[in-house]
């Protein structure tokens, strides 16, 4: 038997805000360590005021929450130096981390300096009969799915954001809250002199995205997709060979280089549907597309498809649809 | 300055076939390449060489055959090529793939700034960057779209979208980051460059030169915390497509439908 026990959900926060990809990480915990049976912990690193307490409502047995300003900034090596002691000292057997970006760039350092493996961006994790996390991750561009197992402990992966529903708020679990210190404060070899306010632009958060591609002949014809974007409640979205041709930013890249998005509708104009293309949006819950080429690949991955010219129909349903 | 990139060949991604039956990749259905990422990274580098002067050096751990694909990025600019390669070596996953690099990278001693790419497309962990950093236990950025600035004590660079924010960093040197595919585009080989990376040198390492640096434990299968149990090819959702083709009115109505269905927007 080894010493390591329990489930460490690692929370994100950003600007004292706790991501949802803790709650979701938290539902799917949930489960294992039923199945397990034993205790799920989460270690938030964050500041004063932040609503810690949610944590437990969402199921987390302990709450570990190290407080301090530094932990506003999202800087990986004060990060990775105050989880890694803390996971030395609590040994967890499992520990999640959410594949957030701010996650993928903190994990490895953490299983790096714990010497064992971490599994990436996996969208499912089961209990095998010895009691060993399966880890279950796409990989080669999304082609096959891998299932992993650690041989070390702790057993690490970062889970893919919007995979598992977030798990329910239950206000009458108890409230059992344990502050810390943080072990280490001062990095001086990363300095970060200024975070700059991204883009309003957040397509993955969209329920519905309107993405066009190059059937788009230029910059201005834009207009004609936010319109319908916006008419619909949603938001804009692009292949990536509108960023490449310098026609709109990349916060708007739909696909495997770009953002994954799972809205609830995802209309494709003018898109052929690569690979690489399809890996960022075939989970959305309903595909539209147009093209016209009715040979065009995202017809075979769309519910509902149009052959014709974007000019013409987009025109059309911007009229049509209210 | 020394500037080391970290490159990887990997199987180009529009042919490779998979056996779903033996639940395995067929390697020799498809030619290799320098993975796509790893072409901005390569690109960052000559574009700071010709800036800065800078000398710049790739690297790799793969089979012998992967020489090919170094003397491709000389080709495009680079100036030194070491390949890393063993039998003792094959297995790796990223935490021993990362460990005998942060090993072959101490034996080369000299480099103030390592560039990788955001991910391999087939490794597909954007892992092995960020473990060398912590086992050289220098600074990392990763999603670096753009850098500012470097000299020799320094590189200020601006990271996309890290927790919902972009940042301004500076990080010492030396250091480490992991570009994306914004940072720039990639530009072609020249036909004079390509005729001379036929004659150029690749240095090898191999186990035996990193003695001193890891042990023959820590690497290959042996070395890799993680182990494959099994590899399925997933079926592609199944969808009930209805396409229609001039019936525009019938087209409309069906998403009318679906919008109203998700009761959303509007
Ligand atoms: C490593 C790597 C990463 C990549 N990452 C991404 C990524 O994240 N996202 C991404 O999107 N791509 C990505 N790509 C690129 C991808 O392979 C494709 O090149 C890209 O998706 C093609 O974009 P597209 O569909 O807009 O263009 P095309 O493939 O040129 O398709 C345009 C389509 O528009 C149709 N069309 C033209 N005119 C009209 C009209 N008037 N009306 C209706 N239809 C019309 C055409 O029939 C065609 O099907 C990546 C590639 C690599 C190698
Ligand atoms: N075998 C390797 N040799 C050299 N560099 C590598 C190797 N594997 C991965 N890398 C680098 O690490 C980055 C991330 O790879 P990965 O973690 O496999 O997604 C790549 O873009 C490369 O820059």
């Amino acid at each position: 038997m080894s010493e390591y026990k329990g489930i460490l959900v690692i929370a994100e926060q950003n600007n004292n805000v706790i991501h949802k990809v803790s709650y979701e990480l938290l539902n799917k915990a949930k489960e294992l360590a039923q199945s397990l049976n034993i205790p799920l912990n989460c270690l938030l690193l964050g500041n004063d005021g932040i609503n810690a307490k949610e944590l437990n409502y969402r199921g987390a047995d302990t709450v570990f929450f190290m407080k301090s300003e530094i932990f506003l900034v999202a800087e990986e090596y004060l990060y990775k130096q105050n989880i890694v002691n803390f996971i030395n000292e609590n040994k967890p057997e499992i520990v999640l981390i959410g594949a957030t970006n701010f996650g993928r760039s903190l994990a490895p350092r953490i299983a790096a300096a714990l010497e064992t493996g971490l599994t990436a961006d996996c969208t499912n994790l089961k209990i095998d009969e010895d009691g060993h996390l399966i880890q279950i991750r796409p990989a080669f561009s999304d082609n096959i799915l891998a299932y992993i197992k650690t041989a070390h402990y702790p057993q690490m992966a970062t889970i893919r954001y919007k995979e598992f529903s977030e798990a329910e708020r239950d206000l009458n679990r108890e409230i059992n809250i344990v502050e810390l210190q943080p072990y280490f404060c001062n990095y001086d070899k990363t300095n970060i002199i200024k975070t700059l306010n991204d883009s309003d632009v957040n397509i993955t958060e969209a329920e519905i995205v309107v993405a066009t591609g190059r059937g788009i002949k230029k910059k201005e014809d834009l207009r004609m997709i936010e319109t319908l974007a916006q008419k619909l409640g949603g938001v804009m979205g692009v292949s990536r060979a509108l960023v490449d041709a310098g026609m709109t930013s990349s916060a708007y890249q739909v696909g495997y280089s770009g953002n994954r998005v799972k809205p609830k509708i995802y209309i494709a104009c003018g898109i052929s549907g690569a690979p690489q293309h399809l890996a960022g949006m075939k989970e959305s819950e309903l595909i539209i597309a147009i093209n016209s080429d009715p040979s065009a690949p995202i017809f075979s991955i769309a519910d509902y498809g149009y052959v014709g010219d974007i000019y013409e129909i987009i025109p059309n349903l911007i009229r049509d649809l209210d | 300055m020394d500037i080391l990139v970290l490159i990887k060949e990997v199987p180009d991604m529009q042919k490779v076939k998979f056996d779903s039956e033996k639940g395995v990749v067929n390697r020799s259905s498809a030619e290799s390449e320098i993975n796509p990422f790893d072409m901005n990274a390569l690109q960052t580098a000559i574009d700071l060489k010709r800036k800065y002067n800078a000398t710049v050096t790739v690297l790799t751990m793969g089979p012998p055959s992967a020489e090919k694909s170094l003397r491709d990025a000389f080709a495009r600019g680079c100036d030194h090529l070491v390949l890393m390669t063993d039998r003792k070596f094959g297995g790796s996953d990223t935490y021993a793939t990362a460990k005998t690099l942060a090993s072959g990278i101490k034996y080369l001693e000299k480099y103030d700034l390592i560039v990788c790419g955001e991910k391999s497309v087939d490794g597909d962990t954007a892992q092995v960057g960020a473990e060398v950093a912590e086992f050289l236990n220098i600074p990392h950025s990763y999603y670096v779209e753009k850098i500012n600035n470097i000299n020799e004590l320094e590189v200020e660079v601006v990271v996309e979208s890290l927790s919902s924010s972009k940042q301004v960093r500076k990080m010492k040197l030396p250091a480490l980051i992991g570009v994306t595919k914004n940072i720039n585009i990639p530009k072609l080989p020249t036909v004079n460059r390509k005729l001379e990376s036929l004659e150029v040198d690749v240095k090898k390492i191999s186990l035996d030169d990193l003695s001193e640096y890891i042990s023959e434990i820590d690497t290959g299968f042996k070395g890799s915390p993680t182990k494959v149990s099994k590899i399925i090819i997933p079926h592609p959702l199944e969808r009930t497509s209805q396409i229609f083709k001039d019936d525009y009115i019938s087209f409309k109505e069906a998403i009318k439908k679906e919008i109203k269905k998700n009761n959303i927007g509007m």
